[in-house]
C-alpha cells in the first residue's frame, strides 16, 4: 500500500536530462529523506509530484491511481502539499491570515459575508499548539524567528490535512536552535499521520527524522534504504559518487 | 505532558498591554502625522486668529476632502504594491462626462452614472494592462495620464462648461453645499472611507489586497485569483476618482478639461505620508485621510501666516521625506 509511487519517471529539458528513470514509493506516514548535490535532480523531482512539472515520460500515481497535474492546485487536491524553501508567506500579514490564506473561515454580519477573525486566530492558535510551536497567531510573521515562520508554513499544510508535505530545505537559512524546533515539528507531522519527504542537504537533520534515505545523483536514484542500515559516511559517498550504488 | 508545558506560552491572546501601547506609538505613523497636524494647528492658532474659525477650518474641510476621496482611491492600488497617477486625469474625463451631459440637459441620475461608468471604465483599462500583460504600474498610468487627459479635451472641444442645465441647482448645492452645517463632501468621504476600512479589514477582498502587497507569489500558489483582485483595485481607483469629479464639479460650478490636473502628486503624497508603503503590503484608510488633511493644512497655514505661496510645495515635499524617514526608523525598531 503507497501513498504516492513513481515509475520510470524521466524528465528532458531540451537536450539536458534531468531526471532518468527514476522509481520510487512512499507509504502513508512515512518520513523520507532526499539527498543530492545540486544539479542532481532533487528539485526537478519535487517539482513533478507538486504538480509544477510534467514528467517527459513514466507513471505518476497517488493512492494507486495514475495521476496527471496541470499544476500545484490539482496536486493540492489530492493532499499533496508543498513548504516552499522562502515557505511563501506574506510577511505583512499576522500568522492566523496567512494560516488560512485562501480559505478562510466566514461569518455573516447582516447581509455580508466577513471574515471571522477570532475564530481564525482561535484555530490557527490551537493549530500551533499541536505543533508545539511558540508562535503566537496574531503576531506579523515579519516579527517572527525562523522556526516560527516555519511553523506557520507547516500549520497551513496541517489545516489542509496534507496526506504528503513536501518540504523543500526547511532548515538551510535558519540557526542552529531554530534547527531543533523545526526538526520537532517534521516529527510531530508524522505523529499527526502526514507523510514527509524533507528534502536536505543537512546529513543530521536526516538522521534524526527520516526513517529512510533517497540519494539523488545526475538524475538517477543511487540509493533507497532505512536509516538504521545506513550512515552518514556511506550516504555522503553516494552523494559525491565516490560510492556507486548501494 | 511536560514538554507540553514547556511551550504553555502559545495562545491567540493579545500581547500584552505595553508591547501593544509600544507597537501602536512606534509601528503607527497616522499616529505621528496626527500628532504633526494637532501641533501645527496649534502653534498657528496663536500666530494667526484667523486659522482656528469656523469658516477657515471649514473651508480646510471642504478642500481636503477632493484629496482624500482620490487618496482612498489608490489606498487599495498602493497597497497591491501597484501605483496609479492617472487618478487626475481620470477625474478630469470622468468631470467632463458629467458636465457635457448635463449641459446636454440629462437629469442629474443618468449623469452621475455616466460619469462614475466613464471612471470605472479608465481603471479597468488600467487594471487589466497591469494585471493581465503585466505591463509595469507606472508606466501604464503615465501613458494614460496623458489619454485620459487628452480624451477629456476631444469630449469638450477644448471650451468649459459653465451651465449644468436643469440639475444645475442641485449639482451645485451637492458640491458646493452643505448639510448641517457641515460640507456635503464631507458626508461622501465619511462614508466612503468607513465603508473602505471595513472591506480592507473584514472582508475577502481585502485581506487578498493585503496578501498580493505582501507576497504576490504566495498569494497566486494558494489558489486566489491575484489578477483579477489586481485588477479591482484599479477599477477601485477610477471610481473614487469619478466620485470625487461629481463632488468637485458641483464646488467649482463649472468642469474646464484641466479638472484634477496635478492631483496625482498631491493624492500620492498624503497617501505616503499617511503611512503607505510604495513597496506594497501597507496602508490605511485612516492614514490616507491623515496625509490629506496635513497637505490641505499645510498650504492654509502657508497662506494665512503670509509665507510666500511658492514655497508650499518645499513644505509637502518635506513631509514626504519625513514619512519616508519615519518608516526607516520603524523598520530599524522592528529589528530588536
Amino acid at each position: 500500500m503507497s501513498l504516492i509511487r513513481l515509475e520510470n519517471i524521466t524528465k528532458h529539458f531540451g537536450a539536458v536530462h534531468a531526471l532518468d528513470g527514476v522509481s520510487l514509493e512512499i507509504a502513508p506516514g512515512e518520513v523520507v529523506g532526499l539527498m543530492g548535490d545540486n544539479g542532481a535532480g532533487k528539485s526537478t523531482l519535487v517539482k513533478i509530484m507538486s504538480g509544477n512539472y510534467r514528467p517527459t515520460s513514466g507513471t505518476y500515481s497517488v493512492d494507486n491511481r495514475a495521476v496527471t497535474f496541470a499544476n500545484p492546485a490539482e496536486a493540492r487536491a489530492q493532499g499533496i502539499e508543498v513548504v516552499y524553501q522562502d515557505l511563501a508567506l506574506c510577511n505583512n500579514l499576522p500568522a492566523s491570515a496567512n494560516v488560512f490564506l485562501g480559505r478562510e473561515i466566514m461569518k455573516q454580519w447582516g447581509p455580508f459575508r466577513v471574515l471571522d477573525h477570532e475564530q481564525m486566530h482561535k484555530r490557527a492558535a490551537l493549530l500551533f499548539q499541536e505543533l508545539q510551536s511558540d508562535t503566537r497567531s496574531r503576531d506579523l510573521v515579519e516579527r517572527m524567528s525562523g522556526g516560527q515562520r516555519q511553523a506557520v508554513a507547516i500549520a497551513r499544510t496541517r489545516l489542509a490535512d496534507a496526506k504528503l508535505v513536501l518540504m523543500d530545505e526547511p532548515t538551510a537559512a535558519i540557526s542552529v536552535r531554530q534547527v531543533e524546533q523545526v526538526l520537532a515539528l517534521i516529527r510531530r507531522m508524522r505523529t499527526a499521520g502526514h507523510a514527509v519527504i524533507l528534502i536536505s542537504h543537512r546529513m543530521p537533520d536526516v538522521f534524526q527524522v527520516c526513517e529512510r534515505v533517497i540519494v539523488m545523483r545526475r538524475g538517477r536514484k543511487v540509493a533507497d534504504k532505512p536509516i538504521a542500515q545506513t550512515s552518514p559516511e556511506e550516504i555522503t559517498g553516494l552523494i559525491t559518487g565516490a560510492l556507486h550504488g548501494a | 505532558m511536560s514538554e507540553r508545558q514547556a511551550f504553555a506560552v502559545l495562545t491567540d491572546e493579545r500581547p500584552p498591554l505595553l508591547a501593544r501601547f509600544k507597537r501602536a506609538v512606534f509601528g503607527a505613523q497616522e499616529l505621528w502625522i496626527t500628532l504633526a497636524v494637532l501641533a501645527i494647528g496649534l502653534v498657528v492658532s496663536q500666530i494667526s486668529p484667523h486659522f482656528a474659525t469656523l469658516s477657515n477650518l471649514g473651508n480646510v474641510l471642504q478642500n481636503l476632502c477632493f484629496i482624500a476621496l482620490l487618496a482612498l482611491g489608490i489606498t487599495p492600488v498602493i497597497i497591491t504594491g501597484g501605483i496609479d497617477i492617472s487618478v487626475g486625469s481620470m477625474m478630469g474625463l470622468s468631470g467632463v462626462v458629467y458636465g457635457v451631459l448635463l449641459e446636454a440637459g440629462s437629469p442629474f441620475l443618468p449623469a452621475a452614472l455616466a460619469a462614475l461608468a466613464t471612471g470605472i471604465a479608465c481603471g479597468c483599462i488600467n487594471g487589466v494592462l497591469i494585471a493581465y500583460l503585466r505591463l509595469s504600474p507606472f508606466v501604464v498610468t503615465l501613458g494614460t495620464l496623458s489619454a485620459f487627459r487628452s480624451l477629456a479635451i476631444v469630449v469638450t472641444s477644448n471650451q468649459a462648461v459653465y451651465s449644468f442645465g436643469p440639475a444645475e441647482a442641485f449639482v451645485n448645492a451637492l458640491g458646493g453645499g452643505q448639510t448641517f452645517g457641515v460640507a456635503n463632501v464631507f458626508y461622501a468621504l465619511l462614508v466612503c472611507g468607513v465603508v473602505l476600512h471595513l472591506a480592507l479589514k473584514n472582508t475577502r477582498w481585502g485581506r487578498y489586497v493585503y496578501a498580493v502587497g505582501g507576497n504576490a507569489r504566495a498569494t497566486r500558489l494558494t489558489g486566489i485569483p491575484t489578477r483579477r483582485v489586481k485588477l479591482s483595485a484599479y477599477a477601485f481607483a477610477g471610481f473614487m476618482s469619478a466620485v470625487g469629479a461629481l463632488f468637485l464639479v458641483g464646488w467649482l460650478g463649472s468642469v474646464t478639461n484641466a479638472l484634477g490636473t496635478g492631483d496625482e502628486l498631491r493624492v500620492i503624497a498624503a497617501t505616503v505620508i499617511g503611512g503607505a508603503s510604495l513597496a506594497g503590503g501597507y496602508g490605511t484608510v485612516y492614514g490616507a485621510v491623515i496625509g490629506s488633511v496635513l497637505i490641505e493644512e499645510i498650504r492654509n497655514v502657508l497662506l494665512l501666516v503670509g509665507v510666500d505661496p511658492f514655497w508650499q510645495g518645499m513644505f509637502v515635499g518635506l513631509f514626504i521625506l519625513i514619512a519616508v524617514l519615519l518608516q526607516r526608523l520603524q523598520a530599524g525598531f522592528d529589528e530588536d
